[in-house]
């Protein structure tokens, strides 16, 4: 899918998430508008899958570390076929598969999540396996910043360039804020680019909501042989929709009537200019 | 002659035989190669081991990482820590995630006796024991061992698995017998008290056995090998048909063995009781077989004990 294509999906997949939060009347709002960018970019463009064959051997991985942000990938999912979209309804209701974190009883999702600092360590097991049996599948693990301050994330750090698995790519959805507030206040992570390079990782930092620079890094890694990559990714919590943008309230604050309908005039207009875009070029 | 092989080293030795024939098998260690016996393994197969450092909770999530792409991990650390800091990942990167990693708690129970608490591990049962799915399994010595590592490389599935650092005396004359998860061992018939032990307590039970004969009391001693999923069957038909249970164990009086035994006997067939094991307290140190003798794990505690609830 070409960028403007994948921004335009982006949109819909935003309004989406919202329609479902808003019918379950619960999710993490704020988060998951953060990171359906990336997820948009790996999904419908960087990454090898077959939605009609979800354990297809080549494949590439993809671990949700943090797993409460479910709600964009949800949304991915069933637009892509692994599910029916339609159980999107079901999202967070009594008996769903659709739970609140990734759940590996969904086609699509490899591992369970949702306990932060869990899914960095799984991600060097996986792509460990395939350098070691000396297959080509890459391994993409998302992790929140907030999530930065668990110190198995820092395990796991360690042992990806020791092992020299230039075929994961870790990704951070670095929006700056956690439930309590600002990342910096709670437990300040900074100078965090530094720290990952000082791990012995390939640092790259991009606007974690443009396109075209997701695209462009998630493609060029390893940029470095022997080293896995760690794309910080500058995001915006609530991305998408202006009155959630940079508020720490939405981490799972959910939009009202009135709110939802004015959500999605904005990523409808959004939407129509992307395509005229598309048009134009 | 007393058996001078630990049960570390009969896992690594096993492993190594299978590993011949199965490359899927992979060996991963925090800092443990040497205590585990298995350097010989990273030796012989550096392509189906992995180092991973002091890192509990890392060697147990890169494991389920393993198993996803279809190794079969064995995790082979310290039971006081892989039991306790990584419990976490036992819990949703094992148990929830349905990844089949083996867990090998070495040097497990009071084994690093003189050491101190931190390095004591009697609550791991008790932790183990409820997390959903996961197999807890204690051999009681070398070809239990054996026996056991065989079954658990087929055995698709989580499992914790806790083994001493001392090689313990043979409780079984050879390997030649059928070893099934889940399905206990009777090791001596017997019609007036039933003895329950498991790991490095079978041994004692089996010596409590000869003594009680002497005092003229028939006791059956079963090899509950298997603490998870519990051979419920076997326990109620102790009770059943001997009335009595006495349950020694290596750990906690809360949690363990005694506890899962009661659970089924309580509901099913209720009979006079006894828990054998480490009190709720910071166990005393010394060699195991001074810790043992201290708080009572030993024939002739048994033999007291056991007369007591027969009222003889």
């Amino acid at each position: 899918m070409e960028t403007t294509a994948l921004k335009a999906k982006a949109a819909q997949i935003r309004m989406d998430l919202l329609k479902m939060i808003h019918g379950a009347k619960t999710g993490h709002t704020g988060g998951s508008l953060s990171n359906t960018d990336i997820l948009t970019a790996l999904y419908y463009r960087v990454m090898k899958l077959d939605p009609a064959n979800p354990k297809w051997d080549g494949r590439d991985r993809f671990i949700a570390s943090k797993g409460h942000s479910v709600e964009s990938l949800w949304c991915i999912l069933g637009d892509l076929g692994f599910f029916p979209k339609e159980e999107l309804k079901t999202f967070s209701q009594f008996g769903t598969r659709l739970i609140g974190h990734p759940n590996n009883k969904v086609p699509g999702i490899e591992m369970n999540t949702g306990a932060l600092g869990h899914g960095l360590a799984i991600g060097v097991g996986m792509a460990l396996a395939a350098k070691r049996d000396g297959r080509d599948y890459r391994v993409f693990c998302l992790m929140g910043d907030g999530e930065q301050a668990e110190g198995s994330v820092w395990e796991a750090a360690m042992a990806g360039p020791h092992y020299k698995l230039d075929n994961l790519v870790a990704i951070i959805d670095r929006n700056r804020l956690q439930i309590s507030g600002s990342t910096e206040e709670v437990m300040g992570l900074e100078p965090l680019e530094e720290k990952w390079a000082a791990f012995g990782w390939h640092v790259v930092s991009i606007d974690g909501n443009d396109m075209d620079e997701l695209v462009r890094t998630f493609e060029a890694a390893p940029e470095i042989p022997g080293k896995p990559t760690l794309v910080m990714a500058n995001t915006v919590k609530g991305k998408g929709v202006s009155f959630a943008e940079n508020v720490a309230h939405w981490h799972h604050h959910v939009p009202n009537d009135e709110q939802l309908a004015l959500a999605l005039a904005e990523l409808s207009a959004a939407i129509e200019s992307y395509e005229q875009e598309g048009l134009v070029r | 002659m007393a058996n001078t092989i630990p049960n570390r080293q009969v896992i690594c030795d096993t492993l190594l035989e299978l590993a011949k024939e199965d490359r899927d098998i992979m060996v991963l260690a925090s800092d443990s190669r040497g205590s585990a016996a298995m350097a010989p393994f990273a030796k012989a197969y550096p392509d189906q081991f992995v180092e991973v450092g002091i890192a509990e909770q890392n060697i147990v999530g890169i494991s389920a990482g393993l198993a996803h792409s279809g190794k079969k991990p064995f995790v082979t650390s310290p039971a006081c820590f892989l039991s306790m800091r990584s419990i976490e990942q036992i819990k949703v990167d094992v148990a929830y995630s349905a990844t089949n990693v083996k867990l090998v708690g070495i040097s497990g129970g009071v084994s690093y006796g003189a050491l101190g608490m931190s390095h004591h591990s009697v609550q791991d049962l008790a932790v183990s024991r409820a997390i959903p799915g996961l197999a807890v399994i204690l051999p009681a010595d070398r070809h239990e061992t054996k026996r056991m590592t065989e079954a658990l490389v087929k055995h698709e599935g989580g499992a914790y698995i806790r083994i001493g650092r001392n090689p313990v005396e043979d409780v079984y004359e050879n390997d030649d017998y059928e070893f099934v998860i889940g399905k206990a061992v009777t090791l001596r018939e017997g019609g007036d008290l039933t003895i329950i032990a498991a790991g490095e307590t079978v041994r004692v039970a089996l010596d409590a056995h000869d003594a009680l004969k002497e005092a003229g009391v028939s006791c059956r001693v079963i090899n509950m090998h298997t603490i998870k999923p519990l051979d419920e069957e076997a326990v109620v038909k102790a009770a059943l048909e001997t009335g009595h249970i006495i349950t020694v164990e290596e750990h906690s009086i809360h949690g363990g063995l005694g506890a899962a035994v009661a659970e089924v006997v309580v509901q099913h067939a209720p009979v006079p009781m006894r828990i054998l094991g480490i009190p709720d307290e910071p166990a005393i140190a010394g060699k195991s077989a001074e810790v043992f003798e201290h708080y009572g794990l030993s024939a002739d505690n048994i033999k007291k004990l056991a007369l007591e609830l027969l009222g003889r």
